[in-house]
């Protein structure tokens, strides 16, 4: 029985969870906020940024949103603060800081 | 109209097989379960089913490729027994948290070592907290009727687990006995057509199978699971009734052999139950109070219903066909006393582990068990409470 993604949330009850936590759906991880994973945290210097977006396809978790070719600032529901887009920036747009934001 | 045949344990879990005609058995060869694959890949390599046969490498394939073959939607087994069994754990604990009522036919097995191929239940009590239901027979005739009532109990939707259809070993798997079958088209119409509701290859509702869990959601997702396994101790019940219908012959949780008046009762799983019969028969015969409880379903442990069985019982023996290494009991002997203890009932128990590595039990070593419980009950000196029966000491 598909149930609405939208309510498999971290304060489901054990009633009410997906059989065998099933996942009836598809193109829905980006409803699952697993930035509260990340530890350093990017900052996004938009004065620096020449938008040059070399660090929009080295993001493992698409976290970097892209409109009109230009990048906007990071997706913090889901960046992990992994740091390879502060490390490919030439332009020293993206700073880590340590700890969540 | 039942057939009279004589089978091996092995043969008749193949042809129960046969009869359900299964999407995919996957399987690798360990001896004593060997037989089940090999017959069936005949069945399967004449046509006789249209089962999609697959010889994999070793038995952590043989599971994964079922787990595989049954979240896409097909019906699927396997087989095996003892160090195949072992090489399977990963993957027994991924089918159970899946919900996959993947059927397994387990021929116990010792597990190494010392190396040795015979029988006794290390291999399937060391699964026993693997989220599979466990159900276990005494003969040929239940090993066949408890296959043919799997899937039934496995892809019951307050269930949806998977299930291990255990019998002994060489004692039953590879002697041959009476036995009677059911005809292929009673099987057929008895198991019926697996239609899951939702499966991978569903093209209507995309789905996703074991996803990554945070902490957050796992102990929700082990409770929801533990709920689908107790759901099965009533599914179980519901089944045999209606195999009853067809076949004539009855199950239930477990089996009450001149139970309800003894003082002395044994509790035992698997072919040694036929054994403990004989030498119960002839215990009283000489008027001595003596009966059995034998085990069909051991995991849901039916505790209550066991605990309510033996109330009238002044001193038990749990008979353990594994050794824990946990110095004070067994697996049953655990069980059985935890039932106990819940149900406020304190008798003598005394854990008796039994024919290790294919050790031959014979009435006579069960009758020594009773000598031992009326000795308790008149002596009240319950004595060492962690016993090895037929130990040369």
């Amino acid at each position: 029985m598909a149930i609405d993604v939208n309510k498999i949330t971290e304060t489901i009850y054990w009633t009410d969870i997906t059989e065998g936590c099933k996942i009836e759906a598809s193109g829905n991880s980006k409803l699952f906020n697993t930035g509260d994973w990340r530890v350093d945290t990017p900052v996004f210097i938009a004065e620096k940024c020449t938008q040059c977006l070399l660090c929009v396809p080295v993001c493992p978790d698409s976290s970097i949103p892209v409109n009109n070719y230009k990048r906007a600032d990071f997706d913090f529901a889901h960046c992990k603060g992994c740091g390879i887009c502060a490390k490919v920036c030439p332009s020293g747009a993206i700073e880590m800081k340590m700890g969540e934001r | 109209m039942s057939i009279r045949e004589r089978l091996s344990g092995n043969e008749a879990v193949a042809n129960a097989m046969r009869q359900i005609n299964p999407d995919v058995m996957s399987a690798f060869p360990i001896t004593p379960s060997t037989e089940i694959p090999f017959i069936f890949s005949s069945f399967a390599a004449n046509g006789e089913v249209d089962t999609e046969f697959i010889p994999v490498e070793s038995e952590h394939s043989a599971l994964s490729a079922a787990i595989g073959a049954q979240a896409a939607g097909a019906r699927s087994l396997t087989a095996t027994s003892s160090c195949g069994l072992a090489l399977m754990w990963e993957m027994l604990y991924v089918a159970a948290s899946n919900r996959l009522p993947i059927a397994l036919a387990l021929v116990n097995r010792t597990l190494s070592g010392p190396i040795n191929i015979n029988c006794d239940h290390s291999d399937s009590m060391g699964a026993r907290d693997s989220g599979w239901i466990q159900i276990y027979s005494e003969n040929n005739q239940e090993v066949y009727d408890n296959f043919v009532q799997a899937y039934r109990i496995a892809e019951h939707p307050s269930v949806r687990l998977p299930i291990m259809i255990c019998q002994d070993g060489f004692i039953t798997s590879a002697a041959v006995e009476n036995i009677e079958l059911l005809e292929d088209k009673e099987v057929k119409e008895f198991v019926g057509e697996y239609c899951p509701e939702n499966y991978l290859l569903n093209s209507r509702q995309s789905q996703s199978i074991g996803p990554y869990a945070v902490s957050a959601y796992c102990m929700e997702a082990k409770r929801a699971q533990l709920e689908a396994l107790k759901n099965a101790k009533q599914v179980v019940l519901e089944v045999a009734e209606e195999f009853a219908g067809i076949s004539g012959r009855s199950y239930g949780l477990f089996e009450e052999y001149r139970l309800a008046d003894a003082d002395y009762a044994m509790v035992i799983i698997g072919s040694a139950a036929g054994t403990a019969k004989d030498a119960i028969d002839q215990l009283r015969a000489d008027g001595q109070k003596v009966g059995m409880l034998k085990i069909r379903l051991f995991r849901p442990f039916p505790g209550e219903e066991i605990a309510a069985a033996l109330k009238n019982a002044r001193v038990i023996a749990c008979m353990d066909r594994t050794e824990s290494f946990n110095s004070q009991c067994g697996p049953l002997g655990a069980e059985v006393k935890n039932a106990l203890y819940n149900a406020g009932q304190a008798p003598v128990v005394i854990n008796y582990v039994y024919g290790l590595g294919g050790r031959d039990v014979a009435v006579e070593n069960i009758a020594s068990v009773y000598a031992d419980l009326i000795g308790i009950d008149k002596t009240k000196d319950a004595g060492e409470k962690y016993r090895y029966l037929s130990l040369r000491d």
